[in-house]
């Protein structure tokens, strides 16, 4: 591990100023914490239960407190052995398993109680986890205040986690080998049980009646997703531990349609945006504050040693990732949708204009191709028609080239066939009939078409007694 | 994780008394229901049904909205709990006989932006088969794109589940109750939403699975096409109205029964105990 960090080191620093060992192992900590976060995440996402990380995250308090002080109270009477190197110390394997249990236990708990409270009180089930998370909490913190003297829990570091002062400046950090066990964990979990989680996330109803008990499966996610909050807690906070539920799994979603791709899109969207995050929280203070060195509110600060939260900057980093999913996703993107439209809009102009000009050739009119002056979209369309040489230019304006002719007629044919359809059916005014056909002759393709006139008895001419093209 | 026994054989199980411990129920019908009741937050939903489902036959489960039609078919496979009276499949309790029962859930009851394909869909029948800790392997697509092509969405196999309409839709999760190769269905509103050609899809495979001997009950909407697609109606309204071959029981009386006059009293009676409840 160690050898790896190195080479991760020497890459960074090069690209960094002022970039240490010591950011390295930030940057892997936290990666691997937020990459356990992001496979149960994934789940709660696409369970609609996003919400249950949030509480997750709080209702393990009482949990862990508790299973704090009875490690506490059993080491004192003797039920279990003392670290005899140090009988004093705190925290140790012996605590640590308590409260990884005592958070297990409060993540079913939270479940069953929100269930229970949601049945019972007959409310929506945010509301239920409204009650159940805020209870739970303040019965957490009212222990941490009651035992104030023998329990050492810092609420700052809670939220914010010490990620600065993850590593002791030698050997690997306990943080990154925790966070690394539970990324493990969870790994083998989804694995083994992926066939398992999809159908109880997807249709709960079917799992329970193939004998997949859903329930217990549920139960099980929130017991993961609560030890996976409390191993990430101490190096990375609570709000990067809920972001990193969420905000991956969110993102990865956007971006796939396949449940096995998102699990390892979140992971990997959860890594960089750890990584993204520190490199942020120490290069962009510096860049940003340049330029206000001088002010006296900065006198005696050097600028190059500013730095931002380092959690804070990669759930905001998540949260960037996220944004930019949202705009260039290739389905559900933004603008792939804005593109759709504009093509559409695009090829809606151009037919018109095909149709325009065949309408002229047949009454030989005055030629007005547009009303006014062409918008960007018919100059565009134009510009299209040209280049697909459907149109050409004969003294001076506009015509019809023979595969324009060819293609227009088909538009002019579905027009017309819809307008007598209308008029057959549907008892229209023939000044109304125009209208509609002009927008649903874009739409009908050669099936359609061709149904249509066996419907009518393949009319020569359409309700105004104009002639109906063959295709 | 065991494979049920071949499809038309009969179940091994005995049928084995009753809670009460009084009498062993003689049927061995599809679906035999007993003096069963169903509550929601107290309120009773379903009362008394006493049901024997007639084997090899197609019935349309018939009544108004919130009748307990759905929560009929949901409290047989144990989805909802009973307040009292007892359900067997061939004779034996459900969760003796689990793959021998296939359950076809409302098109609406799941959520079509998840990211799987209707191959996975499809495939999520054969979890059971596969058993704990394996992976859906290639056989089981296979299999999976067997069912897939009975219903006519083979070429669909791959799409992402909210890209196909709701006929198609209806399809991918009537072949995913296929591939469970049940011994009877039970289907909640499969014609709702559908276009004309899967509602003639969806009454072709209905009918091959009467020609295999098994037997489908089918919460149904359309009157009209009652005795065109069943044999038998279970005609429902909170209690059992009537039951039985669609020419004896799908009579005007019947469905004035169900639908009219007695109907407009229980509604007023629910609605009263909805209002003092103070939920709706």
């Amino acid at each position: 591990m160690l050898a790896s960090t190195d080479i991760l080191t020497a890459s960074f620093s090069s690209l960094i100023d002022g970039w240490f060992e010591l950011d390295t192992w930030i940057v892997v900590t936290a990666a691997l914490a937020a990459m356990a976060c992001a496979i149960p995440g994934s789940f709660l996402v696409l369970r609609r239960q996003s919400m249950m990380g949030d509480a997750l995250t709080h209702t393990v308090l009482p949990g862990i407190v508790a299973a704090f002080l009875l490690s506490h109270h059993l080491k004192s009477s003797g039920w279990i052995p003392v670290d005899p190197d140090d009988p004093h110390k705190a925290y140790d394997a012996t605590t640590y398993t308590f409260m990884f249990i005592g958070a297990l236990l409060t993540g079913v708990l939270t479940a069953i109680l929100t269930e229970w409270v949601r049945r019972r009180g007959a409310v929506e089930n945010s509301a239920a986890l409204g009650v159940v998370y805020t209870s739970l909490f303040a019965i957490g913190l009212l222990t941490i205040r009651l035992a104030a003297d023998s329990v050492h829990i810092d609420p700052d570091c809670v939220l914010y986690g010490n990620l600065e002062s993850v590593w002791d400046g030698n050997q690997t950090p306990r943080a990154a080998w925790i966070s690394g066990g539970c990324l493990f964990v969870n790994i083998a979990l989804a694995s083994c049980f992926f066939k398992e989680l999809r159908i109880s996330t997807f249709d709960p109803a079917l799992a329970t009646t193939l004998g997949i008990h859903a329930t217990l499966i549920d139960y099980a996610l929130m017991a993961v997703t609560a030890a996976t909050a409390v191993a990430a807690f101490e190096s990375v906070g609570n709000i990067l531990v809920i972001a990193m539920l969420i905000v991956p799994a969110a993102t990865a979603h956007l971006l796939t349609d396949r449940l096995w791709v998102m699990l390892i899109l979140s992971t990997i969207i959860a890594a960089v945006s750890a990584a993204l995050g520190h490199v942020m929280a120490i290069s962009l203070p510096p860049m940003l504050m340049a330029p206000f060195a001088e002010h006296p509110l900065l006198s005696g600060v050097p600028v190059e040693s500013l730095d931002a939260s380092t959690s804070g900057m990669m759930a905001a980093s998540a949260g960037a990732m996220f944004v930019a999913a949202l705009l260039l996703a290739p389905r559900h993107g933004l603008f792939v949708r804005i593109g759709h439209r504009f093509r559409l809009a695009i090829r809606i102009s151009a037919e018109d204009l095909l149709a325009t000009l065949y309408r002229q050739d047949e009454s030989s009119r005055d030629p007005t191709v547009f009303n006014g002056r062409p918008t960007l979209v018919q100059r565009f369309a134009t510009w299209l028609l040209r280049r697909q040489r459907l149109v050409g230019d004969s003294s001076g304006r506009l015509e019809l080239t023979e595969p324009g002719r060819h293609a227009a007629r088909k538009l002019i044919r579905a027009h017309r066939l819809w307008e007598s359809y209308m008029a057959r059916h549907f008892d229209v005014p023939a000044d109304h009939l125009h209208e509609t056909a002009h927008k649903v002759e874009h739409f009908l393709d050669p099936e359609l078409r061709d149904r249509l006139a066996q419907e009518l008895d393949t009319p020569d001419t359409d309700p105004h007694g104009r002639e109906i093209p063959e295709d | 994780m065991t494979d049920g026994p071949p499809p038309g054989t009969p179940s091994p199980d005995l049928p084995e008394p009753l809670p009460d411990g009084t009498a062993t129920h003689p049927s061995s019908a599809p679906l035999a229901i007993h003096d069963m009741t169903v509550a929601y937050h107290r309120r009773p939903v379903l009362w008394d049904i006493d049901y024997d489902a007639p084997p090899g036959q197609l019935t349309a489960i018939v009544g108004p909205n919130g009748s307990g039609k759905t929560t009929l078919i949901k409290a047989a496979v144990d989805l909802v709990p009973r307040a009292s009276g007892d359900v067997r499949f061939f004779g034996s309790a459900y969760h003796k006989v689990r793959h021998r029962v296939g359950y076809v859930p409302q098109r609406g009851s799941v959520d079509w932006d998840f990211p799987v394909n209707a191959l996975d869909v499809v495939a999520m029948g054969l979890y059971k088969q596969i058993g704990w800790l394996r992976p859906v392997t290639r056989r089981y697509r296979d299999k999976a794109m067997h069912y897939l092509e009975r219903v006519g969405m083979a070429d669909y196999a791959k799409r992402q589940i909210s890209q196909l309409s709701g006929g198609q839709q209806q399809r991918v999760f009537l072949a995913r109750a296929l591939s469970q190769q049940a011994d009877v269905y039970l289907m909640d509103e499969p014609f709702v939403g559908v276009d004309a050609a899967t509602e003639r899809a969806i009454v072709i495979i209905l009918q091959e699975l009467r020609e295999a001997g098994k037997a489908a009950l089918v919460v149904h909407h359309d009157l009209q096409t009652v005795p065109e697609y069943f044999d038998h109606v279970l005609l429902l309204n909170m209690r059992l109205v009537a039951t039985g071959p669609i020419t004896e029981v799908f009579t005007p009386e019947n469905l004035r029964a169900t639908y009219g006059g007695k109907l407009a009293l229980l509604d007023q009676v629910g609605h009263r105990m909805t209002l003092n409840q103070g939920r709706s």
